[in-house]
């Protein structure tokens, strides 16, 4: 095939990961707009998730990237070659499905062997490549096997080995863990990883699992309603969510109405039940006007006497219930001002238990409280 | 709420548990067994036992110059019409699995439409269009392809062409259940796989049709074999089929040959079904497709 020749030599040999930008994609079905323009820079080689609950578009997209579909406005470059016009069986993508999609009638070497067919691959390479490849996914010797005789697991193994046994530079996943327990899930997840590391090409996932997400990527996408409501690190996401959708898609937050009183050392302060809060804010806010302040429920604490250092929020309250879940206790703390706030302490021997009806001080880093 | 008591029905006449199903069943079978069962076992009674026990009629059979040349034009017409039916049905039960739920319906009720008419009335329908001053002979005179009609009535092929268009619908319905359950992701993976459409088909499709194909095969060439309205009415006075010979010998009042024949084409056709369902695959679809 023209310009998908298979490098000659080697297994997980570091390759140079496509460079994929999607510029103002639109797709609409049935009138109704699935991805309602999106544009995205996805840098050569890195892991970037598509995260975002179901009809967010997120798999349309992926979809669109793959040549399933055809956007009805906008561009896809791969290399910097725009691929809209190709099909799919042109653009020498990586696949692996939710679920699997390995072919019945097959063995899992012909399976994996099949996109070097179409490739032209002679059988001996082929059965060299398809080994290799099993190998990889820590599946060795399971060639002569039919998929049904393997496990869940064991079918994703194999889908992501033919996925990747043709050494495209560009592999896409939709949300290939769905149908796994969370045990499985999870060490897949952390062989994905590896996996990616050890291709060096560029992975785009999708998941609408916030926590796979965040503990495989590089980058996110979070998508909302056919858009990107933010794109960036975990660590970006988690702790400078740009508005409320993706404050409360990705963990979980408290928020707090408030009305600004003014910026002080690029903090917003603003009147919120009483208490003077300052948070983190990506653009200015004029005195006078309505915010919404959000704070992680795990950074929250109970106000102590080593905590009266300054730039802390501080807010009197009640404790109105209080949850049991293993590793952490939630509390759920009327404020006086009329807001609720939910704050999660690890549990610990060494943690006095609060009781319902109990009043408390809650505290917490004006740098952890963001406006959304 | 029907299940709630039939349930309760059940748990409150306990002792009606067996016996129930067998009360259920037993006037079709009682019907089966005076009208199906009991002429059966009479007919291969008289093959052997006409007028005195012996193996006679089937010894003669082997030998049977008339026989042979008749069960071969019996598993020769089969065979085309498999064949045929195959070839016409497979493009059409592909059409089907991809259309729209919509579309689809719509093309299934064409498909069936030969079904709300009888065999009869369609072979009728075949010795018009295919007669001397019929339509096609007419039509191709009319367009100046030939000059005097085509024989195309009372010959194998009429037999052929008609027996396809009858049996069209039991090719097509087993072969289309099994394609619309191929996972639509399969095809995807396919051609992202880097297969064409043509490779995908090849590939990934006709493998995984295979036992729809077998399904149909089997309901067409079984059918085939005992089909006598239509080569009685189409067909050429050479071209006798087996059912045609069976009949013929009764109305020559030529019992014992007659049951000796019947039990021959009964054989070669349970013979065929019993293969044909140790093939895997097979017995799921014909499962599904009646359903």
């Amino acid at each position: 095939m023209d310009g998908t020749a298979l490098p000659a030599t080697g297994q997980a040999q570091a390759l140079h990961g496509a460079s994929v930008v999607l510029s103002g994609i639109e797709k609409r079905f049935d009138n109704v707009g699935a991805v309602r323009g999106i544009s995205l820079d996805i840098l050569s080689g890195e892991f970037i998730t598509l995260l975002g609950p179901s009809g967010s578009g997120k798999t349309t997209t992926l979809m669109m990237i793959a040549g399933f579909e055809t956007p009805d406005a906008g561009d896809i470059t791969i290399d910097r070659r725009s691929v809209v016009a190709l099909p799919p069986y042109r653009r020498n993508i990586g696949m692996v499905f939710q679920n699997y999609a390995l072919f019945p009638h097959l063995t899992v070497a012909d399976n994996i062997g099949f996109p070097l067919k179409q490739r032209g691959v002679d059988r001996a390479t082929r059965a060299r490549l398809v080994a290799e490849s099993l190998d990889l996914v820590r599946l060795p010797g399971y060639q002569a096997r039919y998929p049904r005789q393997l496990s869940g697991g064991q079918q994703q193994r194999v889908a992501l080995a033919r996925s990747i046994v043709f050494h495209p530079r560009l592999l896409l996943m939709d949300e290939p863990l769905g149908a796994l327990d969370k045990q499985l899930r999870e060490s897949l997840q952390l062989e994905m990883r590896r996996l990616h590391a050890d291709l060096g090409i560029t992975f785009v996932y999708v998941t609408h699992d916030q926590e796979e997400a965040l503990t495989m990527s590089d980058r996110v996408a979070v998508m909302n309603e056919g858009l990107i409501a933010q794109v960036g690190t975990p660590e970006d996401l988690y702790d400078r969510p740009c508005d409320r959708f993706v404050a409360s898609f990705i963990g979980e937050s408290n928020f707090l109405p408030g009305v600004v009183r003014g910026n002080e050392d690029g903090m917003v302060v603003a009147d919120c039940g009483g208490a003077t809060l300052r948070a983190v804010a990506r653009i200015r806010h004029a005195p006078g006007e309505a915010v919404t302040l959000a704070a992680r429920p795990e950074r929250v604490h109970f106000a102590g006497v080593q905590d009266d250092r300054i730039r802390r929020n501080r807010m009197a309250a009640t404790i109105a219930e209080i949850v049991f879940a293993g590793e952490r206790r939630r509390y759920l703390c009327q404020c006086e001002g009329g807001v609720s706030i939910v704050l999660k302490e690890a549990s610990s021997a060494e943690i006095r238990p609060r009781v319902v009806g109990e009043r408390v001080e809650l505290a917490w880093s004006a740098a952890d409280t963001v406006i959304v | 709420m029907a299940t709630v008591a039939i349930a309760s029905g059940r748990l409150s006449r306990a002792p009606l548990r067996h016996t129930a199903p067998i009360l259920l069943v037993a006037p079709l079978a009682l019907y089966m067994a005076a009208f199906y069962a009991l002429p059966l076992a009479s007919m291969l009674l008289r093959s052997i036992a006409d007028p005195t026990w012996t193996m006679e009629n089937y010894r003669r059979l082997a030998g049977d110059a008339v026989f042979l040349h008749v069960f071969g034009t019996t598993l020769r017409t089969a065979l085309i019409v498999t064949l045929g039916a195959l070839a016409f049905g497979y493009p059409v039960a592909l059409a089907l699995s991809r259309l729209r739920q919509g579309a689809a319906t719509l093309v299934l009720i064409i498909v069936l439409l030969p079904f709300w008419t009888s065999v009869l009335v369609r072979s009728y329908a075949w010795m018009v269009l295919l007669g001397r001053k019929g339509l096609v002979n007419e039509a191709l005179i009319a367009t100046g392809l030939i000059d005097a009609p085509l024989k195309l009535l009372n010959t194998p092929f009429a037999v052929h062409i008609a027996m396809i268009h009858i049996l069209l619908p039991y090719m097509i319905l087993p072969i289309a259940s099994v394609l619309r359950q191929i996972d639509g992701a399969l095809l995807r993976a396919a051609a992202g796989l880097g297969a064409p459409p043509r490779r995908v088909f090849l590939q990934v499709v006709l493998p995984l049709s295979i036992p729809g194909v077998a399904a149909g095969v089997l309901l067409v060439f079984v059918l085939s074999l005992g089909f006598y309205i239509t080569p009685a009415l189409v067909g050429g006075p050479r071209d006798l089929m087996l059912s045609m010979l069976i009949a013929q010998q009764v109305d020559l009042l030529n019992w014992p040959y007659a049951a000796c024949l019947s039990t021959a084409l009964l054989a070669a056709t349970l013979l065929l079904i019993l293969v044909s369902l140790r093939l895997p695959g097979v017995r799921d679809v014909l499962r599904t497709a009646t359903r």
